[in-house]
């Protein structure tokens, strides 16, 4: 009996997001008496395969297919829901990123079970009569969910961030075994036909600093000066729901819970006032400094460290004490 | 085109919620109702799609009686028909919903024929499970795919054009996946589509003559019971203020360089 833990990865390089579910199973696996494989899947996968030992997988499933060269969520799904089988896996957990919370409801749907998604807590031992129990993220954080699990098969996966991918204090074995799924033509319909790179380098999700700006701003041309302190920083620049509504920046640049969420070094949130579904998109930064005319906003309240005055002056400052200690 | 939208009636994001003393639902006093956010842009696609090539939209929505408002809202923005699947107040839980919408959406088709296409919302605002969609696609065996920021008819299938194909576009880290999806399809939309319109006086005149049909669903709960709803606790920190105005710079800047992002 097994937990089976789905790693993502790009061309090779496993994400940071499969590093948090590794590290959310292993003692998860240990309280429910099971033993922790992984799978990787596609193109790629025999790199990303190696090391996982590591991170606590006693069983590398590597699976390959024609049709797994690149992402696709029902072929995604139904290679793991062929794993489970094969296997007899009672468990199943991934990262509750787009992809992850996507190919866990591909599995769900097809074995027609329960899928508890975005949990930040889950025990095993649960109500006493084999039901798992959970906690579960509602509102993108802002509310939790108590649930319990009743199925033969366990599909979870635990919300992005909530904890911190690290290696395993005792590696297992991480043995690679090679998995061929019989894989219908029907699931290329959803295969990635191509695709569309727009930014190369540092985006929001993975910049150390974001400097984001909110209706305080005032104008897509006032975001200038936001721009000049992200560069000198080496950041990406963010905004507030509101910003993107009055079509002052693209949709792409949202913090939130509609929008990305951010795990910066730093977020500098400058002119925003800190609404609930702003800050959920936010918490994950490590620091949080707010620059806002209102000693009494949201963000202020809730940042660790505050600037009190108006942005517009506040910025431009920083970024010239930035290149004056330069030099 | 035929096109569904299935949408969400969730408190209006931004407030804060309270949660009912047995803990089982939201304290829906002083709150506001909306469609879930990325569901309005879903509609508003919806919209446009029949706007560009003819058709007509419906909407759907499983909820209790209020949800109605939701329905109406879609009316006054330019949707078709409507359809309600009412429910007690407490939310069904995911299968359940699931199973419903998709008997529901099969009732339709067998009177009115199929939806080429079907919109969910990524995630529902509140709930936020992550899988009524897929759920819904598969039992009427179409393709699906989640996290959709825009979308085309007419698409490349085996190097030739077919107008009977959805191109949709995925954003991830930095760029775009791009699927064709042969329809019948079901796409699950994010907020950022679109930016969806205001009603018109006309709209909203329209949307109080809008029939909205009614379709009561029995269907078995699923396996994930809810316990209870909670906050969860705030972590109280004293907020440290580096100054006032343009003058705190240096103090951000020592910041800056404690944490090592100044390098």
């Amino acid at each position: 009996m097994s937990l089976l833990v789905i790693c993502d990865h790009d061309r090779g390089t496993l994400s940071d997001a499969s590093l948090e579910a590794l590290t959310f199973g292993r003692p998860l696996a240990a309280a429910a008496g099971l033993e922790m494989g992984a799978v990787v899947i596609g193109a790629g996968a025999d790199a990303a395969a190696t090391g996982l030992g590591m991170h606590g997988a006693s069983t590398v499933h590597v699976a390959s297919h024609p049709l797994l060269t690149d992402f696709g969520p029902e072929a995604w799904g139904e290679t793991v829901v062929q794993l489970v089988r094969g296997t007899g896996a009672t468990a199943v957990l991934a990262c509750g990123t787009d992809r992850g919370n996507e190919v866990v409801a591909q599995v769900a749907a097809r074995l027609d079970q329960p899928f508890v998604a975005n949990c930040r807590s889950v025990d095993p031992t649960g109500d006493g009569s084999g039901n798992w129990t959970m906690t579960r993220v509602q509102w993108g954080g802002s509310l939790l969910e108590d649930t319990t699990l009743t199925a033969e098969i366990r599909l979870v996966t635990v919300a992005h961030h909530a904890v911190e991918g690290v290696v395993a204090e005792t590696p297992a074995s991480g043995t690679v075994v090679p998995f061929a799924p019989e894989l219908d033509d029907a699931v290329a319909r959803t295969v990635v036909a191509d695709r569309v790179v727009l930014t190369r380098g540092i985006t929001l999700s993975t910049a150390p600093v974001v400097v984001g700006g909110g209706r305080g701003v005032g104008s897509a041309e006032a975001f200038a000066p936001l721009e000049e302190l992200a560069g000198e920083l080496g950041g990406v620049v963010g905004c507030s729901r509101a910003v993107t509504n009055n079509g002052w920046r693209p949709h792409s640049d949202q913090v939130g819970q509609t929008g990305t969420r951010i795990a910066p070094e730093i977020y500098i949130a400058s002119g925003i006032s800190g609404a609930i579904q702003h800050w959920v998109g936010a918490m994950a930064a490590k620091n949080i400094l707010a620059i806002n005319t209102d000693r009494e906003a949201n963000m202020v309240t809730r940042a660790g460290h505050a600037v009190i005055g108006d942005l517009h002056q506040v910025i431009p400052a920083i970024t010239d004490e930035v290149r004056r200690r330069r030099g | 085109m035929r096109i569904l939208v299935c949408v969400k009636r969730v408190p209006a994001p931004g407030a804060r919620i309270n949660v009912t003393a047995d803990g089982q639902t939201v304290d829906a006093a002083h709150l506001g109702f909306t469609t879930s956010p990325h569901e309005e842009c879903a509609v508003e696609e919806a919209v446009q799609l029949t706007e560009a090539h003819g058709g007509e939209v419906t909407v759907m929505t499983l909820g209790p009686a209020a949800a109605e408002e939701q329905l109406r809202y879609a009316a006054s923005v330019g949707a078709h028909h409507f359809v309600l699947i009412p429910i007690n107040d407490v939310d069904w839980d995911p299968q359940r919903t699931a199973s419903a919408l998709a008997e529901a959406v099969a009732a339709v088709e067998e009177t009115d024929g199929a939806f080429d296409l079907i919109l969910f919302g990524n995630e529902s605002a509140d709930a936020g499970g992550f899988q009524v969609g897929v759920r819904v696609a598969n039992h009427l065996g179409r393709p699906i795919v989640n996290g959709i920021k825009g979308i085309d008819i007419g698409g490349e299938q085996g190097g030739e054009l077919d107008e009977g194909v959805a191109v949709a576009r995925r954003e991830i880290d930095g760029g775009f996946e791009v699927y064709n999806v042969p329809m019948p399809a079901v796409l699950g939309v994010k907020e950022g589509i679109n930016l969806p319109r205001y009603p018109t006086m006309k709209g909203r005149l329209a949307s109080k003559k809008a029939v909205v049909a009614t379709d009561e669903r029995t269907v078995e709960a699923g396996g994930q019971v809810r316990l209870r709803l909670h906050r969860p606790v705030e972590q109280i920190s004293e907020t440290v203020i580096l100054g006032t105005g343009p003058e705190a710079a240096p103090a951000v800047v020592d910041l800056l360089e404690e944490l090592g992002v100044l390098s």
